[in-house]
């Protein structure tokens, strides 16, 4: 009745009997999570360290097996450090900043990340998805002690939901039987497969790739470094393209394009596996197989991540190939945009309407994605002989000339998304200030004293002020921000200065709860700040 | 003497790549291929600087020559 469909790396939430299943009458929740996976359990965190309650339901009972999203992008930790589980994350993983890219066995091209410094966290970790959400379900665990109200159902599966004008109704499954729960709020984190999306008769439109790809997950000891490496047509003969790239527990994840009209089952035997990785490793390395897996590649949507009181994110609302590790990273940041959002709407300070602006940022965010996967995806499995052509003419010149290699794309690597032009952005009245910083952008972290920006921006709104005045805290009908006072002095490299200020002599900025910049001036108006703050929970 | 230009010098280079591959959907390669011929003449008139073309011929002939 309830099989598991995959094995589990972690079984972190075993089936108990809720007291909801003995209920005589449906119990209704603020919010349900449906799914609990990163995504899932993270908006669980979010909402529940807001002091809301929220129920994750899951059919299985912890984390799958598999390394899956293997790379976490700074702002992924970033978030991941508002909810207190970013340093064990950063702890384990493997940090990497160097890439190559070789055609054919020749190098043409190298990148480097160039971390910028003055950042809590680098530019990217990775490491595999069972400890990225392990550390997430941790975190759940610590906050459940200190009575944050988050409750985690394994072993319940949804079977069937329906959806009133302002609840929904689900029936789920578990090893005792069925039981009905109601929910204000149901968010869909079910997945690129998502059973809610097809309960609900939703759409998934988009491109499907006609490509696969064979993942081998390898433990060994190598003396690679711990870089990227991409190969275009390599002599091995393994695939069309190759992956390589270090995780933790010297493992390695080998990416092999193995084309579209391969017999998976074939392709999956030990036997053949290893004969690639033999082809590629050179016959003499002992290594061996963790996991494995074949995929295809898809770029597709959702129309709408809002339908009513069903809200989706992270994969059920939209998949990207993983080429520049948009998946789990842009699934955090849906998570980042909505939890603040929802809190304020169910708390009754913020109008229903907030939630559309959801839905305006992350669909935009969703389309920036899809178009940069696709197009890596154009440029390493080109669908006909001239893009083959032309690609391979990148490569050639891309060895002898600067200007091809920034057209050399196996990848555009995940950066956080801009809201520019958005609803909910106030005024942009900062002469002279950067453009990184602008209304819409995820605020650049910057050292200040003996630590970070963003840590001391907190979880609410805040009005930060660098060597500008404003009241210590500004309450808008129940919409609280508080200041945080800085110094350009504070920060002796001027990186703080040069990310905040420009040539502009003071400050003050108001940034959302998911430490996006709301408006900004050179100076504290607080007819313009209460008026932002209003526009930013749309309730003008 | 001018120089052929070989460090980058199209912005938002992903958005023009993905256009100049676009203007080849759904032609032949026997179509694609005078595509080519016509766009290499018509950015050719447009440099019109001569020394600039022998340049550029030389090092798409034979890659590494301009290093």
């Amino acid at each position: 009745m309830l099989q598991d469909r995959y094995s589990l790396a972690f079984r972190l939430y075993p089936y108990r009997r809720s007291p909801d299943q003995d209920a005589p009458l449906p119990v209704r929740h603020p919010v349900v999570v449906m799914g609990g996976g990163p995504i899932g359990v993270a908006t669980a965190l979010d909402l529940g360290l807001q002091g809301i309650p929220v129920v994750v339901l899951d059919d299985h009972e912890g984390i799958g097996m598999g390394s899956r999203a293997i790379c976490f992008a700074k702002r992924s930790l970033e978030i991941a450090d508002r909810y207190g589980c970013a340093e064990p994350m950063l702890a384990k993983g493997v940090v990497w900043n160097l890439g190559k890219v070789f055609h054919q066995d020749r190098k043409v091209y190298e990148f480097n990340l160039l971390p910028e410094a003055g950042h809590r966290f680098p530019a990217f970790i990775n490491l595999q998805q069972p400890y990225f959400e392990k550390f997430i379900v941790d975190r759940v665990r610590a906050v459940q002690e200190q009575g944050a109200p988050i409750e985690l159902r394994g072993k319940n599966r949804v079977d069937a939901v329906t959806v009133k004008d302002d609840h929904v109704v689900l029936e789920i499954m578990t090893p005792d039987g069925p039981y009905r729960l109601e929910a204000d709020w149901l968010i869909g984190c079910d997945g690129a497969g998502s059973p809610l999306r097809g309960m609900l008769g939703l759409g998934f439109e988009g491109r499907v790739f006609r490509d696969s790809f064979l993942i081998a997950d390898i433990r060994m000891t190598a003396d690679f470094p711990t870089e990227r490496w991409f190969w275009f047509e390599p002599s091995h003969g393994s695939g069309a393209s190759t992956l390589l790239h270090r995780q933790p527990d010297d493992t390695w994840r080998v990416d092999f394009q193995i084309g579209w009209d391969v017999d998976r089952k074939e392709e999956m035997k030990e036997e053949n596996i290893r004969r690639r990785l033999d082809a590629f490793l050179g016959p003499e390395r002992p290594y061996e197989i963790v996991w494995s897996s074949i995929y295809t590649f898809q770029c597709r949507r959702m129309q709408k991540f809002r339908n009513g009181r069903v809200i989706f994110a992270g994969d059920a609302a939209h998949q990207v190939s993983p080429f520049g590790a948009r998946g789990a990273n842009s699934g955090l940041q849906d998570v980042d945009n909505l939890g603040w959002k929802l809190g304020l709407v169910i708390r009754g300070v913020a109008p229903e309407r907030l939630l559309d602006s959801y839905d305006e940022e992350r669909i935009h965010g969703a389309d920036e994605n899809i178009l940069n996967s696709t197009r890596a995806t154009d440029f390493i499995t080109p669908k006909s002989t001239i893009s083959h052509v032309f690609r391979n003419a990148v490569l050639d010149l891309a060895e002898h000339y600067a200007f091809a290699r920034p057209m050399v794309n196996s990848g555009r690597l995940s950066v956080p998304c801009t809201y520019d032009t958005m609803s909910l952005n106030g005024p942009d009245a900062l002469p002279g200030g950067p453009a990184r910083s602008r209304v819409g952008s995820p605020c650049p972290d910057a050292p200040v004293g003996e630590g970070f920006l963003l840590r001391r921006l907190g979880t609410g709104f805040a009005i930060l002020t660098i060597d500008a005045e404003a009241p210590d805290l500004i309450d808008e009908d129940g919409i609280v921000a508080r200041r945080v006072a800085v110094s350009a002095d504070a920060d002796p490299s001027g990186a703080l200065a040069a990310r905040y200020l420009g040539s502009a002599g003071s400050a003050v900025y108001l940034i959302r709860p998911d430490q996006h910049v709301a408006a900004r001036w050179d100076r504290y108006d607080e007819t313009a700040l209460r008026a932002a703050l209003r526009r930013a929970c749309a309730r003008d | 003497m001018t120089a052929l230009n070989t460090a980058p010098n199209i912005a938002d280079v992903d958005d023009f790549y993905a256009a100049l591959i676009g203007a080849h959907e759904g032609l032949s390669d026997a179509e694609s291929a005078r595509l080519n011929a016509r766009l290499v003449l018509i950015l050719a008139n447009h440099i019109g600087d001569r020394r600039v073309l022998d340049q550029a011929i030389a090092a798409a002939a034979r890659p590494g020559a301009g290093q």
